[in-house]
């Protein structure tokens, strides 16, 4: 008896400490940088390694080891690795998680290390989503806009006007096609289903196109909440096909978007409003013979604007090799390379030069309805105001939520994003 | 004897109950199964069966294609055993001498048990990352099977007092009175009549830490090192989107290792328990 446990114990103390090694770099000279990304589809996945494996052919000198990380736990994982100096090198997020680590000191300003090539490419309206401050903490470089899929059987025979990004339905059009629609589908089906799990993303982006802002900078630099005419119309539009015109079913306001799919599959949602990349679960999950189309959201009085928080790749501050993981910014985001990673997200580039790519503006899957609004993306509206992370869990994402249902309404709504949230704000902002 | 009867209606509530608590346990791990068994078309099906309409292993053979599965749940293992031995090697002891030697000492430690267990990971985490960073522990396997250790031994140790309190202590008084020794006691007689209850602990601190997740996130840098929950997270996309059919099959395989520990070791439990109570 003692033999064996002695065996175990023996047996034990060799596995763990065989798995102990550290990954101390050997002295030889070669940089080893960790780039932590986020992809996790296959194609995406297969894209980020190769574009590794290339790099590492070519520069033997600098060395990128890739590690996948997961969005799901991406933020506490980081706070985790800042405060105890291990973070990774480079580090793939989005811009809605970077105001925290920027304001922190926990990414390094991007602005003495990127060259101006990749300054020039991406638009200012992008770079604006990565600008906290005076500093720039991350390059945006993929993103995705909200758009309709719709099932082409249903809309193509119900003779409705189809829309595209130059003829967008307006808010009023959309809310009578789905009544029209609804009527001509039959009991049980309805023109459309908002998956709105996030509510408040889905409001406040979608809200640009009706000039909606809701978050205004005052004279004396402090943001405070203001619920307009303009921020009512999209609200108001989800709000009413739900509970007014029964056009929307009420059981999918608490959904993601993947539950709404096998309705849509059935025929049960003609119109599914989604980001643009569930296309790629959309091809892969469709049956036989459903066929599907993009159509760009409806439009208000600001066009097709909506706001979107693109995909980013940060410097850590306490990289001791910034410059070495900017070169690999720079190779890894060279427009060809930005198209090869947009194809495998399913998403758009941020990148004008990549943007271009014929690839990209094909009618096949939709990529051409996308790549259409590309220009009329802006900034995710308070992605860098503080106290934002709070208002939305605390005050919006319950308000918006009670009123899509029909259990308060718009006049509750306003007070509650209004006078609660400023409430909330003016913590954060005490001078 | 007649109080111990129990009227038809009775018991046919008391099975009805038994019989919904169990399907409640299984709904979940059932559905694990249906699931990883199913095409992609059938996970979008408006109207989802129990039983896949085309079975298919594609959804396994992605999910070993695309993640090193294997070298993850030798990892896991590692960690596990290694945790779960540490922590009967740790309590055993502590829990033998807090239950036997009452006094202040040991009422102390049991308050301070009870109290540790109040404390949430998320306020541990980052001065537990800070001291096994100086200790130059992070990216170690070694490194998280202590933080599983400091972490199961709370509970590991009282679950084991109580095992303790329950072996009567007149039995050592007996043996004591036959010449034993203290630690012939302790071998021949308490520990055999505990096996039951370290074998419990044990798979207690061995579930625990083959299903922990967070410490291994944070703690493992590269991904040699990485365990099984942590490498499931990769088949989960941004806003709760997920390769559905790939994680439930990685997923079924994550706890097959728990059920098997589990039946293997349960016949000891209660074979364990259930020994010497009848005369023969």
């Amino acid at each position: 008896m003692r033999r064996r446990i002695l065996t175990l114990a023996a047996a034990l103390a060799l596995l763990v400490t065989g798995c102990t090694a550290g990954n101390d770099a050997p002295g030889d000279g070669v940089v080893r940088l960790r780039f932590q990304s986020l992809a996790w589809q296959k194609e995406s996945v297969d894209v980020n390694r190769q574009l590794v494996k290339e790099w590492n052919a070519t520069h033997p000198d600098v060395r990128i080891e890739y590690v996948q990380g997961s969005w799901d736990s991406v933020h506490d994982q980081l706070l985790t690795s800042f405060e105890g100096g291990e973070a990774p090198d480079i580090i793939h997020d989005a811009s809605d998680d970077l105001a925290d680590f920027a304001y922190g000191g926990d990414l390094a300003d991007l602005r003495p290390l990127l060259p101006e090539r990749l300054r020039a490419d991406i638009p200012a309206r992008s770079w604006e989503t990565t600008t906290f401050g005076e500093g720039i903490y991350g390059v945006p470089f993929l993103q995705e806009p909200r758009v309709i899929i719709a099932n082409r059987k249903i809309l193509e025979s119900s003779g409705v006007r189809l829309p595209t990004p130059e003829e967008p339905w307006t808010w009023t059009e959309f809310r009578q096609i789905t009544q029209d629609l609804t009527r001509t589908m039959g009991s049980g089906r309805y023109a459309v289903a908002w998956p709105l799990k996030e509510p408040v993303s889905v409001s406040l982006n979608l809200g640009l196109s009706a000039g909606g802002q809701l978050f205004h900078r005052e004279a004396d630099g402090r943001v405070t909440v203001r619920f307009t005419e303009a921020d009512a119309v999209v609200a108001g539009t989800i709000h009413d096909q739900v509970v007014t015109d029964r056009t929307a079913p009420r059981t999918t306001l608490g959904s993601g978007g993947s539950d709404t799919l096998p309705g849509f599959f059935a025929g049960r949602y003609a119109m599914v409003p989604l980001g643009f990349a569930y296309r790629q679960q959309i091809a892969q999950q469709a049956p036989k013979g459903f066929e599907w189309m993009v159509l760009p959201a409806p439009a208000g009085d600001a066009g097709l604007t909506q706001g979107v928080s693109p995909q980013t790749l940060s410097i850590a501050e306490d990289s001791p090799h910034k410059k070495e993981a900017a070169a690999f910014l720079d190779f890894f985001l060279r427009p060809e390379n930005m198209v090869r990673l947009a194809r495998g997200d399913w998403m758009l580039p941020t990148g004008t030069t990549a943007l271009a790519d014929p690839s990209l503006h094909t009618a096949r899957d939709g990529w051409a309805t996308g790549a259409a609004v590309a220009e009329r993306l802006r900034p995710a509206p308070a992605q860098s105001v503080r106290g934002y992370p709070e208002w939305k869990d605390k005050v919006a994402t319950p308000a918006f939520q009670e009123y899509y249902s029909g259990a308060i309404d718009g006049a509750e709504l306003r007070r509650r994003l209004v006078a609660d949230g400023n409430r909330v704000l003016a913590r954060y902002q005490r001078k | 004897m007649s109080a111990l009867r129990t009227s038809r209606p009775a018991r046919c509530a008391q099975y009805a109950a038994l019989l919904a608590y169990l399907v409640f346990l299984a709904f979940p791990f059932l559905w694990l199964v249906s699931t990883a068994f199913k095409p992609a078309p059938e996970l979008a099906s408006l109207h989802p069966t129990w039983i896949p309409e085309n079975p298919t292993l594609a959804n396994f053979r992605q999910a070993f294609d695309e993640q090193p599965l294997l070298r993850a749940a030798g990892n896991s293992l590692v960690a596990a055993v290694a945790a779960a031995v540490i922590a009967v090697a740790v309590a055993t002891p502590l829990a033998y001498v807090t239950a036997r030697h009452r006094g202040r000492l040991a009422s102390a430690a049991t308050g301070w048990v009870v109290i540790s267990q109040a404390f949430p990971f998320v306020l541990v985490i980052i001065p537990l990352f800070l001291i096994l960073k100086n200790l130059h522990l992070v990216n170690s396997v070694f490194g998280l099977v202590l933080v599983y250790v400091v972490w199961s031994l709370p509970f590991a140790l009282w679950m084991l007092m109580g095992y303790v309190r329950a072996v009567p202590a007149e039995l050592e008084e007996a043996a004591a009175v036959d010449g034993a020794g203290r630690l012939r006691t302790l071998v021949s007689v308490t520990a055999p009549l505990l096996v039951p209850g370290i074998v419990a602990t044990a798979l207690f601190a061995f579930v625990t830490a083959w299903n922990e997740f967070f410490f291994a996130l944070v703690l493992l840098k590269t991904p040699e090192k990485q365990t099984l929950p942590v490498v499931l997270t990769h088949f989960l996309g941004a806003e709760g989107v997920a390769d559905l059919g790939p994680l439930a099959a990685a997923a079924f395989l994550a706890t097959l290792p728990s059920l098997v520990v589990f039946g293997f070791l349960q016949r000891r439990i209660t074979g364990g328990m259930l020994a010497g109570a009848v005369k023969s």
